[in-house]
């Protein structure tokens, strides 16, 4: 039969659930450990939200699903979410931003064209974002909720990248560019071409050496911060206040026992970051990232008011995460009728329905198919003396029962 | 699967403004068409010297989407519709050839000089919320995103985008000439997006498997060196650039009148109201006739486009078509536009019309013949695509697939589509072209609609009421 399914989207199988679930279950926990509430906010946005200057760049808002709504003869476009921070940080500005400080995490899909349709046009996140609060803390709570979440995930072998938006733009600002070569040589970078880079020499030596510095070294401590600070003292004053930052940042982290890379190419995709920026790479795939957006909720006409985040980008890592240890999601308890008579379906349902509220899982069957993966199996046959038969799949013990209260005492004892 | 043996080779030509000097060409290459003249009724033609190859004569806004579909293996027609297309749909399955160097002027981004924008800067800093007016839409939308425009909204229009600014667009996206010569329409031109060149284009997959290398042979005398076609950056704003600002007042009441086939019975009815307008006829038109009530604003647009312009409260009342105005609400349900009485001239039928030879009476037996297979999906051509679109659900036909074109449907049936919705007067296009009308799904003529809210407004009830009090004096 002809594959029914719209190009570049995906279904999730009941074993991609369970892995989904999993994810899910463990960053809810963790995120609810560390004090953050859950947010969900609507499908479509206004794409306004999104052109927003510094928001998404324009190789993303070209791929973007947007289009009139039957309301649309304002001409104002809506779009399917491209991104989860956008509209968390929307929420935010809406309904909170009385509160000094808020802590939010969401489970969303975002939608994003993709050319070829082998790679998914819907893809989901688990995202966390801290409003307000003191500089540096919250920088490192997100990166510590982060790896929290990747280390009870059971993933092993993750490296986490940082980098800072202020270093790049301070360097691009240095390169002395014209308004239109800076925005085009700031797309280049935000896809991924840092080498546009180092081809674009600066009037000033010293800058050149920066640049091939630090887009050829990656650092492993604060130590690197230091040194290039000392080597290079002439660096512009944003430049150095960046650099500061980070190495606040990277000093806290040496000290909990935070092992990372400095990359300064470890930035990708969005414009919005004003501060530090990370992310996490397993098995030669971003499974995730973040950093700081202290511009965001300003933009869109909020408080002035700083902000940072991140996101695991969850189809990739469902596809690391380690073999099933717990169910496969299959009922314990199968109850067969053994005809489709009236009474043995009361029956059935009677007995089904006892057993789920003795906290069981139970599963009806009235098809005669072969039974597999059951801890027990319960035909009920309605014939007395014995009207069910009770089978112990583990043991491989079969007894037979002669009422309701028979079978709830056994299957309770194991 | 396609059969590629055959050997067939189909070519999408130019109506309008490239077809003399395609037509020219295709003579100077060795690939002329018999009756492909400015004057011939035909749409199908057969090559004079190729018995495999035929063409078809589509709109130049047709020919892109047809040859990206694979109706057709080649296909000319301007840069602007190439592009239009490329941009919106990047992946698709349309490759251009060459330029064949010729056309006209340039498609140009232009400001309103009444805007106070003076050049891309002033767009990209700005958080106004601006209006874009254009024929272009996909264009637009991706010059305001890679502009990083804050906030804009794109109004797509039919024909006359000029006609728009100030009072009604910000910007818009057009084609002209040169600057200067947009400069002499009041407006600012701000970019030069992309030359307006005819150039020969080739559906993906038959470039891939069909051996078209007789026919592109034929084009190698004119395939040279290309001039530059991408989107260039220099903005050809001169110093010496004289923007003539047009005579423009804000007026209460704004009304929009039709051009093009309901000008002269629009103009004709507005005498008998006793309207008395300045350029609004055939000895001299402009898109700003005057009235001798001071405070009534006239413009020209096209009918197409007045439902969506009369929603945004650009024009508190407008003479269009009942069908157009049926075409907007089924998209937009909610929009605040009415209907409020028929002019009676301009009287059309919205029909559906098939093939002679589909051996379905009506649309009953279209359904079942669509049911069994044999033209699933039903291919629909339509110039009402919302129309059509609710027609075919409310219809129960199932599956179709919606062919959005410029007029003419006619054109595309029985190769193309399966089925036309489109409007006829007398129903003898559709004979000559061996199609049969299986359905009317209603009549409409020309009638004056309003903006609810003007309706509404104590300020301007007065007015509008004497305004259309007047008009209906018109009424035979």
């Amino acid at each position: 039969m002809k594959n029914q399914k719209c190009k570049g989207m995906q279904d999730l199988l009941p074993e991609d659930m369970l892995r989904f679930r999993r994810i899910e279950d463990v960053f809810r926990t963790c995120c609810c450990s560390w004090g953050y509430q859950e947010v969900r906010t609507p499908t479509l946005e206004y794409l306004h939200l999104f052109t927003a200057t510094g928001t998404l760049t324009p190789s993303m808002l070209s791929k973007v699903y947007s289009f009139l709504d039957w309301d649309g003869w304002s001409g104002e476009r809506v779009v399917l979410r491209p991104d989860g921070t956008i509209p968390v940080a929307r929420l935010y500005t809406d309904n909170l931003s009385g509160q000094e400080l808020a802590r939010l995490f969401y489970v969303t899909n975002i939608f994003a064209f993709e050319g070829t349709g082998k790679e998914n046009r819907e893809r989901w996140q688990c995202g966390a974002e801290f409003f307000g609060g003191a500089e540096l803390a919250p920088d490192v709570e997100i990166i510590l909720l982060a790896e929290e979440v990747i280390r009870r995930l059971g993933i092993r072998n993750v490296g986490l990248q940082l980098s800072h938006a202020g270093l790049v733009k301070a360097l691009l600002k240095e390169l002395k560019l014209s308004p239109g070569e800076e925005a085009k040589m700031t797309n280049r970078l935000l896809e991924g071409n840092w080498q546009a880079l180092t081809k674009s020499k600066s009037t000033n030596p010293e800058i050149d050496r920066l640049i091939a510095a630090l887009l050829g070294l990656k650092g492993k401590s604060s130590s690197f911060l230091y040194n290039i600070k000392a080597a290079f003292p002439k660096a512009s004053q944003d430049f150095k206040s960046s650099l500061e930052d980070l190495i606040g940042i990277t000093k806290v982290l040496d000290n909990l026992g935070c092992s990372y890379k400095i990359d300064i190419a470890a930035i990708h995709g969005f414009e919005y970051y004003t501060g530090i920026c990370f992310q996490f790479l397993a098995a030669g795939e971003k499974i995730g990232g973040g950093g700081r957006y202290d511009n965001l909720v300003p933009l869109m006409d909020g408080e002035d008011i700083p902000a940072c985040g991140f996101a695991l980008y969850v189809d990739y890592v469902m596809k690391l995460l380690p073999p099933e240890k717990e169910k496969k999601g299959e009922a314990e308890i199968l109850v067969k009728g053994k005809e489709l008579a009236p009474e043995i379906l009361e029956t059935c349902f009677t007995l089904a329905e006892s057993l789920r509220d003795a906290g069981h899982t139970a599963e009806l069957d009235f098809t005669g198919r072969k039974e597999s993966n059951y801890r027990w199996v319960v035909l009920v046959s309605g014939k007395a003396p014995s009207p069910f038969m009770l089978t112990d799949c583990t043991r491989r013990r079969r007894r037979d029962a002669a009422s309701m209260a028979e079978i709830l005492k056994v299957v309770s004892e194991g | 699967m396609k059969d590629y043996r055959a050997g067939y080779i189909k070519l999408a030509l130019p109506k309008g403004r490239f077809l003399s000097p395609t037509a020219s060409v295709l003579a100077d290459i060795g690939l002329g068409f018999n009756d492909y003249s400015d004057k011939t009724k035909q749409y199908r033609l057969r090559s004079t010297r190729f018995p495999n190859l035929s063409a078809k004569i589509l709109q130049e806004k047709d020919i892109s989407i047809q040859v990206a579909v694979g109706n057709y293996d080649l296909g000319i027609c301007g840069l602007d519709w190439i592009e239009e297309f490329l941009v919106k749909y990047p992946a698709g399955s349309l490759v251009k050839i060459s330029s064949l160097n010729y056309g006209e002027g340039s498609i140009h981004v232009v400001a309103s000089a009444e805007s106070g924008i003076a050049n891309l800067n002033d767009l990209s800093d700005g958080r106004n919320d601006y209006r874009i007016v254009t024929e272009y839409p996909n264009l637009a939308e991706a010059f305001a995103l890679n502009l990083r425009m804050r906030r804009f909204r794109i109004f797509p229009v039919w024909g006359a985008a000029e006609a728009y600014p100030p009072e009604n667009a910000d910007l818009a996206v057009l084609w002209g000439k040169s600057g200067a010569d947009i400069a002499t329409q009041g407006l600012i031109p701000l970019k030069r997006l992309l030359p307006v060149t005819a150039f020969l284009i080739a559906n993906k997959e038959s470039l891939e498997n069909k051996d078209l290398s007789r026919i592109l042979t034929c084009f190698s005398s004119r395939i040279t060196a290309e001039p530059p076609t991408s989107m260039g950056n220099g903005l050809d704003i001169s110093e010496e650039l004289k923007v003539s600002r047009p005579l423009w007042q804000a007026k209460e009441i704004n009304l929009a009148l039709p051009d093009g086939h309901q000008q002269a019975p629009a103009s004709q009815f507005l005498k008998r109201a006793g309207l008395a307008l300045q350029g609004y006829s055939e000895e001299s038109a402009s898109r700003r006739p005057s009235a001798d009530l001071d405070w009534l604003g006239i413009k020209v647009i096209r009918p197409q486009d007045m439902p969506l312009q009369v929603a945004n409260s650009n024009f508190d009342l407008a003479i269009t078509g009942e069908d157009w105005l049926r075409e907007h609400l089924y998209r937009f349900p909610s929009s605040p536009v009415k209907k409020l009485f028929a002019l009676g001239f301009g009287a059309v039928k919205i029909v559906t019309a098939v093939s002679q030879e589909m051996p379905v009476a009506d649309i009953d037996e279209l359904r079942s013949l669509v049911q069994s297979g044999k033209f699933a999906p039903l291919k629909v051509a339509s110039e009402y695509i919302n129309i059509a679109d609710g027609y075919l659900r409310d219809n129960h036909i199932n599956p179709y697939k919606l062919i959005p074109t410029w007029g003419a449907s006619e054109a595309f049936l029985p190769e193309d589509a399966d089925m036309l919705i489109d409007n006829v007067q007398t129903g003898k296009t559709l004979t000559q072209h061996k199609l049969k009308v299986i359905d009317v799904l209603f009549r409409s003529s020309a009638c004056l609609i309003a903006n609810k809210n003007s309706l509404a407004s104590s300020d301007r009830r007065e007015k509008m009421e004497f305004l259309t009090q007047k008009l209906r004096a018109g009424l035979r």
